[in-house]
């Protein structure tokens, strides 16, 4: 907090903070607005006499009905729903197992591997999905989750495991080494006392991994070609986007949508997020 | 309860560094034994390995008869307590100080018992639901000792317990820790760099530097009778005064001399220096040093310049220079003095003592 004059306060503090949050939130603001404007106001020129970008008068569902008895968006959200969990799910369990043996197991080239593991994070997907699209193939998971819930991790685990890496370094030494005095074996030691332990940061990797797996788009795009089996930001952006004619208002009921999931996630979770991100161990 | 023996143990870490050279030490049963020295003498590192928390290198390490140099530290019935305290955040008190006998699948009547005659020992009943962010530092370190005493093992290791503490509660922790030693008579290793932990706690006190033990003995033994000069300048506060001298026989007497000093060395001393080179170390702790009065000796008295007085009420420390040399003297609290005065001050002549100027060795 800022000290001193109220006017201090408003310049430094407030001011800016007000300034970033509209910035933030305007988008949001103009989906939502979308979503509820019918198509005449829509595509009311700008310099019409009734001309009011921000606000609308005749409030409609039309678009979402539209998305929900035209497009199979409903598909897509359990689709996504279901992608996102599992390989979440995956990328946690092997990125909570590897972060702990890489920063508490000190066996030869823990380093190096740590480094190795970090470089695969920063392969482009744009180069990567040349291979992964022939791996696919081969196993024939075209067209099925399956080819999404297998190539998430490739990028998931990397991530997972260096946030935990750093969050469990966080975490006293002694705690462990007590545990083991104590009577357990560096397995229960794990199971007992650091797991719990670090939840806030698993929370953190978990929520991360939850929300770039369903944003995804271009490994969604390749690997996924039926409607059927489309995501939420693939199937909204093929199906509504058709040649140069942009369907406004069902794009954005989607992406309003799509995105309603993750926030509740969010807001869940807000606090060990926010502890899980920052290392803080209270003792 | 049992002994540790510790016999030629070293450590060498991956890096190369010797960290801890041929100790061979034994602690008796119901001892309670100080390993002291400053920060990275290697009394951590010995603690760990009789914990099981570091490898040994060479030697041997054995609790009771059993050498326990590839036992895993749970099954060498120990208990340990940590200069942080590493209590278990997201357990209760309660459930931090049953951990260790969960994990030993006691039964729970009992697991209930032992934490309740533990926390009635250490005086934190009240506390045993709270979590530890909700406790004090002094009542943090209460748990952890009791974490350590519910489990009867058969030697307590501490490293460095009270470093964390204000230093009124240290030497609050410290007498209860004594207490809980008699009371309880578990063989004990401490851990501290602080030589007044040392001085008061231990039975027996090791000193420890570089690695290699300087000296073993009961705590006033290395206060009287120091084996080198280090242990000399480390057991003490205010630390003992040392000055280069150099050391020459006249008229059948050994003579002591530096610039601005000459002090007759009295016997037995003079009898021991015998073959020891002409350059020494003289040293003298500030309490063996008092004002010059008619009765003391002009061999055992020398002239001095005060420099800085400090009053601490119960004494007064006088910070002087003789020549190239400083020596810090507690002197009377009744006396008048001024910086930049000149005065004699006298040695208790039995209570000086020499070492040999290469290998520091006590003569």
């Amino acid at each position: 907090m800022i000290e001193g004059a109220v006017w201090r306060k408003w310049v430094f503090y407030n001011i800016p903070l007000i300034l970033f949050v509209f910035i933030l939130l305007f988008p949001f603001y103009w989906m939502i607005i979308t979503t509820f404007r019918p198509d005449g106001e829509l595509y009311r020129p700008w310099n019409a006499v009734n001309y009011q970008p921000f606000w609308t008068n005749n409030p409609t569902l039309d678009h979402i009905l539209y998305l929900f008895e035209e497009t199979s968006f409903g598909r897509w959200m359990v689709n996504t729903m279901f992608i996102a969990a599992v390989s979440t799910v995956i990328s946690l369990f092997c990125g909570v197992l590897a972060g702990y043996a890489l920063a508490r197991l000190n066996f030869p080239y823990a380093g190096g591997l740590g480094t190795a593991i970090f470089v695969t994070y920063l392969v482009p997907q744009i180069l990567l999905f040349i291979p992964l699209a022939e791996i696919i193939r081969n196993y024939r998971l075209g067209d099925t989750p399956w080819a999404l819930i297998l190539t998430y991790p490739t990028f998931l685990i990397p991530f997972c495991t260096w946030l935990m890496m750093g969050y469990f370094k966080a975490i006293p030494k002694e705690l462990e080494e007590c545990a083991r005095i104590d009577g357990a074996s560096r397995f229960k030691a794990m199971i007992y006392i650091i797991l719990p332990v670090a939840v806030p940061g698993i929370m953190s990797a978990g929520i991360f991994a939850f929300t770039l797996s369903w944003n995804e788009f271009l490994y969604a795009l390749v690997f996924l070609s039926s409607p059927e089996q489309k995501t939420v930001p693939v199937g909204v952006t093929s199906e509504l986007i058709r040649g140069d004619v942009f369907f406004w208002g069902p794009l954005m009921a989607g992406a309003l949508l799509g995105s309603i999931p993750v926030a509740i996630v969010y807001s869940f979770f807000v606090e060990h997020y926010v502890s899980g991100l920052t290392g803080s161990v209270k003792g | 309860m049992a002994l540790v023996s510790i016999r030629n143990v070293n450590k060498v870490y991956d890096g190369g560094v010797h960290a801890v050279k041929n100790v061979d030490l034994e602690v008796r049963d119901k001892e309670f034994m100080v390993f002291v020295g400053p920060s990275g003498c290697g009394k951590t590192t010995t603690l760990r390995m009789v914990a099981g928390l570091e490898s040994i290198t060479s030697g041997d390490i054995a609790i009771g008869d059993t050498v326990v140099n590839n036992l895993p530290p749970m099954d060498r019935d120990i208990a340990m307590v940590f200069q942080n305290y590493a209590l278990y955040p997201h357990m209760s008190v309660f459930h931090n100080m049953a951990f260790g006998l969960k994990m030993r699948k006691f039964e729970k009547a009992e697991i209930d018992k032992r934490v309740r005659d533990a926390a009635a020992i250490l005086g934190i009943e009240t506390l045993l639901d709270r979590k530890p962010r909700q406790l004090s530092g002094g009542q943090r370190q209460r748990v952890a000792l009791g974490r350590a005493i519910v489990r009867h093992p058969q030697v307590f290791l501490f490293d460095e317990p009270l470093s964390n503490l204000d230093a009124k509660l240290r030497v609050q922790m410290r007498v209860e820790l004594k207490k809980l030693h008699e009371r309880l008579g578990t063989t004990a290793i401490y851990v501290t760099h602080d030589q007044v932990e040392a001085m008061t706690l231990g039975d027996r006190v090791v000193v420890m530097k570089d690695g290699v033990v300087q000296q073993v003995g009961e705590p006033l033994e290395l206060y009287n009778t120091p084996a080198n000069r280090f242990v000399a300048g480390f057991i003490g506060s205010p630390a003992m005064n040392f000055a280069e001298v150099t050391l020459s026989g006249a008229n059948g007497k050994l003579w002591a001399e530096a610039p601005g000093l000459k002090i007759g060395v009295p016997e037995p001393l003079a009898g021991r220096v015998n073959g020891h080179s002409g350059k020494a170390t003289m040293g003298i702790r500030p309490e063996d040093l008092h004002v010059a009065g008619p009765a003391d000796p002009a061999e055992l008295c020398f002239e001095v310049e005060v420099e800085v007085i400090e009053q601490l009420g119960s004494e007064i420390l006088l910070d002087t220079r003789a020549g190239n040399s400083t020596f810090v003297a507690s002197v009377d609290p009744m006396l008048r003095t001024k910086v930049h005065e000149r005065l004699k001050l006298a040695i208790n002549p039995n209570r000086l003592h020499l070492f040999d100027a290469e290998t520091e060795a006590a003569i």
